[in-house]
């Protein structure tokens, strides 16, 4: 996804020299040739991240598009504030972005576990909160919140996720992509675990269980009312995230489905339980460890049909 | 209860060149501000009035009726706490009528307590958790530089903000990328909220810190206007490195009972003590 996601700021920045990318000395090997086209719009901050963001909101006040870019909670937690006051109180055009959402970072220990950063900048007023299923997406959505003008915030896998899409699909900014559609059971899913999702799919239909599945992208403004109808219609609401239950994509739904009047389908969050995760691996390591694994979603699935 | 008011004790939208009188109406603004709003950081205010005038009244490339104009200059309060003065003085030259002020954190106002763009004209940037003002000063600064526009970013700074790490990150970043059109102003009364500066964390050697980073740095008399004057009116966008104006303040100046008082930070000026203030400004 990062290298989908520097493809595309590449093509955007060839043709908008107010493109600045930020990073907080991170990406190495990955935004070497971006630097080398893009002297004047490339900037390594250092291990700053309170002043990276403080820096792209006073670019952005001043007619640039910054791009901030760290990996999993350094460009989010670390300048939390400079986020909330900076960055979205004054509607500035800075896109925050964060490679490594989940356990892409895995074996790497706790610090760089991405697990409730999607419930804390979904908090946050003036953010568009995105975070795309695969590489396709990713491309999307780096046009899509470049084009939204105003504070976003892309969270993104690592690399090697596989491809979920033959052919683009239409992205559009708090829409989500129904992938595949005719299921009693609807999967919301958001990030990479998109492709865990399909996989679980599968599965399920191979057990005389149908599944529709829809990238949930945008996590903020979600898109409440498909939510609603999806929920009358549905036999089971799902949502999967590699991410916190509390407050990210099962928050947010949550929310939206305690307050509908009348009929509506029974939710299922798949997800971290809100501890810390202290094991050590991989990310398909730690997928398995925590239910994440497309056989594990798939039970739970038919434990809450059965 | 009757509500208290002070209009017409000041001229309004006056464009006052003597910065003396600016600083003055300053005073009375924040003494009446702080009074109405039952709000504290009065001692603060008073800190920076002298600075705040001379910069609206002299240094400052502005147009108050063009807010929009490209090639102003930049001004960030980046001491949130005391927003009152740059509401007065905003209102003082022209932003905006001087009977706003009479809001001050009033219900339904515009005008918090601390710095708010939302709704007032001629702020540059919304402050009030330290620490923030210098990294998106200089932000623009860079912006500048790379667009080749010779305009500068003044950020005026509590000496208690600069405990927060982040403005020395900015303080390394400006000083590394040579911001030249960036001045830092570090309003040094050497008393924080709760206690005196050199109690609470020590900034000294103050100025070698600056120097060692890669600023300029100048000392001024923070109250005296013709130093004042004289240093920030040379600093041009093009020197080689930035500039870090370190004022030596009284905090609570011009009111003899709340200077260098570390009460006077949070005290709000009422009944008697306001009604002293007062008489003092206005030299009864």
């Amino acid at each position: 996804m990062r290298d989908a996601f520097v493809t595309a700021l590449t093509e955007i920045a060839r043709a908008d020299k107010n493109v600045m990318l930020l990073t907080g000395d991170l990406g190495f090997g990955v935004l070497t040739e971006f630097a080398r086209e893009f002297p004047k719009q490339y900037l390594n901050v250092g291990v700053a991240e309170q002043n990276m963001t403080g820096l792209a909101t006073g670019m952005a006040l001043e007619g640039k598009t910054a791009f901030t870019y760290s990996i999993c909670n350094f460009p989010t937690f670390r300048c939390l504030e400079q986020i909330r006051n900076d960055v979205c109180y004054h509607n500035a055009d800075v896109k925050i972005v964060s490679i490594g959402g989940g356990f892409c970072y895995g074996p790497l220990g706790m610090t760089h576990h991405a697990t409730e950063d999607l419930a804390i900048m979904r908090a946050i007023p003036n953010l568009t909160v995105v975070a795309p299923g695969d590489t396709v997406e990713t491309i999307l959505a780096t046009r899509a919140i470049y084009e939204h003008k105003g504070p976003c915030f892309l969270r993104l896998g690592r690399g090697g996720e596989p491809k979920v899409y033959d052919q683009a699909p239409e992205f559009v900014l708090g829409k989500g992509i129904n992938v595949v559609s005719g299921g009693e059971v609807s999967i919301l899913s958001i990030g990479g675990i998109l492709s865990n999702v399909m996989c679980t799919h599968e599965i399920l239909k191979n057990k005389g269980v149908g599944t529709s599945v829809f990238s949930m992208h945008t996590l903020r403004p979600i898109d409440r009312r498909f939510i609603e109808s999806l929920a009358e219609e549905s036999r089971l609401i799902v949502t999967v995230e590699e991410h916190s239950i509390y407050g990210g994509l099962g928050g947010a739904v949550a929310e939206i489905l305690a307050e509908m009047h009348g009929e509506r389908a029974p939710l299922l969050r798949v997800g971290l339980d809100g501890d810390f995760c202290c094991e050590v691996g991989d990310q398909e390591y730690l997928r398995g460890l925590y239910g994440l694994d497309p056989e594990a979603i798939a039970d739970r699935v038919m434990q809450s049909i059965s | 209860m009757q509500q208290e008011t002070f209009v017409g004790m000041f001229k309004t939208g006056s464009q006052f060149m003597d910065t003396e009188k600016l600083a003055l109406s300053i005073r009375k603004h924040a003494v009446i501000m702080t009074h109405l709003g039952k709000s504290s950081h009065i001692g603060s205010i008073l800190s920076i009035a002298d600075i705040v005038a001379v910069l609206y009244g002299k240094i400052l490339r502005k147009r108050p009726q063009e807010l929009d104009w490209p090639d102003r200059d930049r001004f960030i309060l980046s001491k949130g706490h005391a927003g009152a003065g740059l509401y007065a003085a905003l209102a003082e030259t022209g932003y905006f009528p001087t009977d706003w002020l009479q809001g001050h954190c009033a219900n339904g106002s515009k005008l918090c307590g601390h710095v708010s763009h939302i709704g007032i004209p001629g702020v540059e940037l919304s402050t009030g958790s330290l620490g923030h003002g210098l990294s998106v000063g200089a932000g623009m600064a860079y912006a500048f530089r790379h667009d080749d526009k010779a305009h500068r970013v003044f950020v005026l700074m509590s000496d208690g903000e600069c405990d927060e790490g982040s403005n020395w990150e900015a303080i390394l970043f400006a000083g590394h990328h040579k911001l030249s059109n960036l001045i830092a102003i570090v309003d040094y009364n050497k008393i924080q909220s709760l206690a005196p500066v050199k109690e609470t964390l020590g900034l000294e050697p103050f100025v070698e810190k600056w120097r060692a980073f890669g600023w300029n740095v100048k000392e001024v008399d923070g109250h005296n206007h013709v130093e004042l004057s004289v240093c920030l009116n040379v600093i041009s966008a093009d020197g080689d490195s930035p500039v870090c104006v370190i004022a030596h303040t009284v905090k609570g100046k011009g009111i003899s009972f709340m200077e260098d008082s570390v009460l006077w930070h949070y005290r709000t000026p009422q009944g008697k003590e306001f009604d002293a203030a007062m008489a003092e400004l206005e030299g009864r």
